[in-house]
């Protein structure tokens, strides 16, 4: 089933004379791990906004378009209806926090309170994603007298905790150290396959070349391509885009080697592995 | 004389909770990156070099002066910091404004100001930003702003607190070649980053600290051979170094041109 419909959407924030976003379309199936790239000021965000509802709710300005998130019309429901379905991770942490409660363990439970879910339930989650996001230790500690880093394990916790069908995820592991970024993309991965939908903005190009099922390139205000890593990175004008390749890609590239039986080019670590082992194998 | 002097830096935010355990370190002009885990003690150390944090105990000299007894606004003449978060930097309502508070803050003339502001606004890109309110402006463009402001100050030295934050290809280039121009000029420049692959390119000495303690420090070839350290301090190679510490090189590389041109002469 389709979770995310998005037809000919066009937004302009008030205030401002140009369009953020120019006619955009696309779909993602249930379960679907989305990377969204590009450069600074594509529309990233604001895509991430109107998945949400933020746009056109909160955010005014001029709006034309559909977007429907798991059968629900983002203009006809409110944000509290949509977020029974679709949670964001924002890209800047300290945004995300509300502010209104004392601790990490409260600013977690605040949410699922929200949602209604039984003491017991929420007990269960809460330290499921402590856990998961290594915050165990400051579970008593007031969210602003965190580490960037730890600020932004606490809203993607957050987040988390309430399962929503569909996770919008903004750059959420940019201040993340190295093995806590690789442990989250691992955790969101596994969330998908759980059938939860994910849509994930990135600059960290490896992890999305591995991570993603499929790569949706932005560029101002528009989507100019949809298709797995593979074929996005394979692409000669990239860097028109402010992407670059993940090295991978660029050292077989450099070396000629491909995979033989698609006929392109390595993205992950593993796979530029195999195929360079391989290839210096048949020279010898 | 060195630049930066820490002996025996211990810091806590409450009684009980020792974040910096003692660390000795001295700094006079390679530029160097700090990396460690979430929480490792980065941005607290670099608060207190700025003066904005005070030691429990031990000291820190900057150009021989104990931190402890000049005053931050002195301070400000000597060291920049770009904040980890930009909205902890900012808080004028337009981008010109913002730039400009930190060089009149530390004396500049109101012309001299303007000029080294448009400047650095200009090396940011910003240029038609000038009369913007910075809350308008997304999260990168922020940064960047803060980054403008403190090359408009023109301390001898500058720290980053994770300028990469958000920036596409071409701002992490434009903020590498500004880190390397500062170095060449002369300045101190001390990186805080989580991009190893950055880091590789920009530093010429790394740092790693671990739960507020010195755990390896050398140069980047030596720090980043050191796969079994980095791991223990959740951290990891650059992209490259893994591909071809797995392929069985000895070297460490630390760039993809490197690597090419090494395999070149080896064929
Ligand atoms: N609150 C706002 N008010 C007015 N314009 C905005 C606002 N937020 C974003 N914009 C503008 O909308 C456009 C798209 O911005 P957006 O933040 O969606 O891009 P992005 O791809 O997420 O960028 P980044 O990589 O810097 O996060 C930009 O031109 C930006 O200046
Ligand atoms: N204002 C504060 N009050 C109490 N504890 C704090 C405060 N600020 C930071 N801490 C704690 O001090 C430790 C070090 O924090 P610091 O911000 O220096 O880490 P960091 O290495 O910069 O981490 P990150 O990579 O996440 O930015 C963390 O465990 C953090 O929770
Ligand atoms: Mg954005
Ligand atoms: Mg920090």
């Amino acid at each position: 089933m389709k979770k995310i419909i998005v037809e000919n959407l066009k937004y302009r924030y008030p205030l401002s004379e140009n369009l953020a976003l120019k006619g955009i379309s696309f779909e993602v199936e249930g379960g679907e791990f989305i990377g969204i790239i590009g450069r600074n000021l594509a529309g990233k965000s604001t895509l991430c906004q109107a998945l949400v509802g933020l746009v056109p709710h909160f955010y005014k300005g001029a709006y034309s378009g559909n977007v429907e998130i798991s059968g629900m019309n983002v203009l006809e429901n409110n944000i509290s209806e949509l977020s029974k379905k679709i949670g964001i991770v924002f890209q800047n942490p300290f945004t995300q926090i509300t502010a209104a409660k004392l601790t990490v363990y409260e600013e977690i439970a605040f949410g699922l309170e929200n949602m209604g879910i039984e003491i017991k339930e929420t007990i269960r989650r809460i330290e499921y994603v402590l856990h998961l996001l290594d915050l165990e230790k400051y579970k008593d500690r007031n969210p602003f007298e965190l580490s960037g880093g730890q600020m932004q394990r606490l809203a993607i916790a957050s987040i988390i905790a309430m399962k929503p069908e569909i996770i919008v995820l903004d750059e959420p592991t940019s201040q993340l150290d190295p093995q806590g970024s690789e442990e989250v993309f691992k955790a969101i991965q596994s969330l998908s396959r759980e059938g939860i939908t994910i849509m994930m903005v990135e600059q960290k190009i490896e992890k999305i070349a591995q991570y993603a099922d499929r790569v949706m390139l932005m560029s101002d205000g528009e989507v100019v391509d949809f298709d797995v890593p593979q074929k996005i990175f394979l692409r000669d004008d990239l860097l028109n885009y402010g992407v670059q390749a993940p090295v991978f890609t660029r050292v077989c590239r450099s070396l000629n080697i491909k995979n033989k039986n698609t006929g392109l080019y390595p993205v992950t670590l593993d796979e530029a592995y195999e195929l360079m082992v391989r290839h210096e194998q048949n020279r010898s | 004389m060195n630049r930066i002097e820490v002996k025996n830096l211990r810091f806590s935010y409450r009684r009980g909770e020792e974040i910096l355990k003692g660390m000795d370190l001295t700094f006079d002009s390679e530029s160097t990156a700090i990396i460690g885990q979430n929480g490792a003690g980065k941005t607290t150390f670099v608060k207190l070099l700025k003066g904005l944090l005070k030691p429990t105990e031990g000291d820190i000299f900057i150009k021989g002066k104990n931190t402890t007894e000049v005053t931050v606004a002195k301070l400000a003449k000597e060291i920049g910091m770009v904040f980890q978060n930009p909205n902890d930097q900012i808080f004028k309502s337009k981008v010109i404004d913002e730039v400009m508070f930190g060089p009149l803050n530390i004396g500049q003339g109101m012309e001299e100001a303007k000029g080294n502001s448009l400047k650095a606004l200009e090396l940011m890109e910003l240029s038609d930003k000038v009369d913007e309110n910075p809350y308008d402006l997304s999260l990168s463009e922020r940064k960047l702003i803060t980054i403008a402001s403190i090359l408009a100050m023109d301390t001898d030295i500058v720290i980053f607190d994770e300028p990469t934050i958000s920036q596409d290809y071409f701002g992490k280039i434009r903020i590498k070649n500004i880190v390397k121009e500062l170095a060449a000029r002369g300045k101190l420049v001390i990186t805080i980053a989580h991009d190893m692959d950055f880091v590789a390119e920009i530093s010429e000495r790394v740092i790693v600290l671990n739960k507020g303690e010195v755990i390896l420090d050398g140069s980047a070839e030596e720090v980043f051979l050191r796969d079994d350290i980095l791991k223990s301090a959740y951290l990891e190679q650059p992209n490259i170094t893994q591909l071809c510490k797995r392929l069985g090189y000895d070297r460490t590389f630390l760039a993809l041109k490197e690597f090419l041109d090494y395999r070149l002469a080896e064929n």
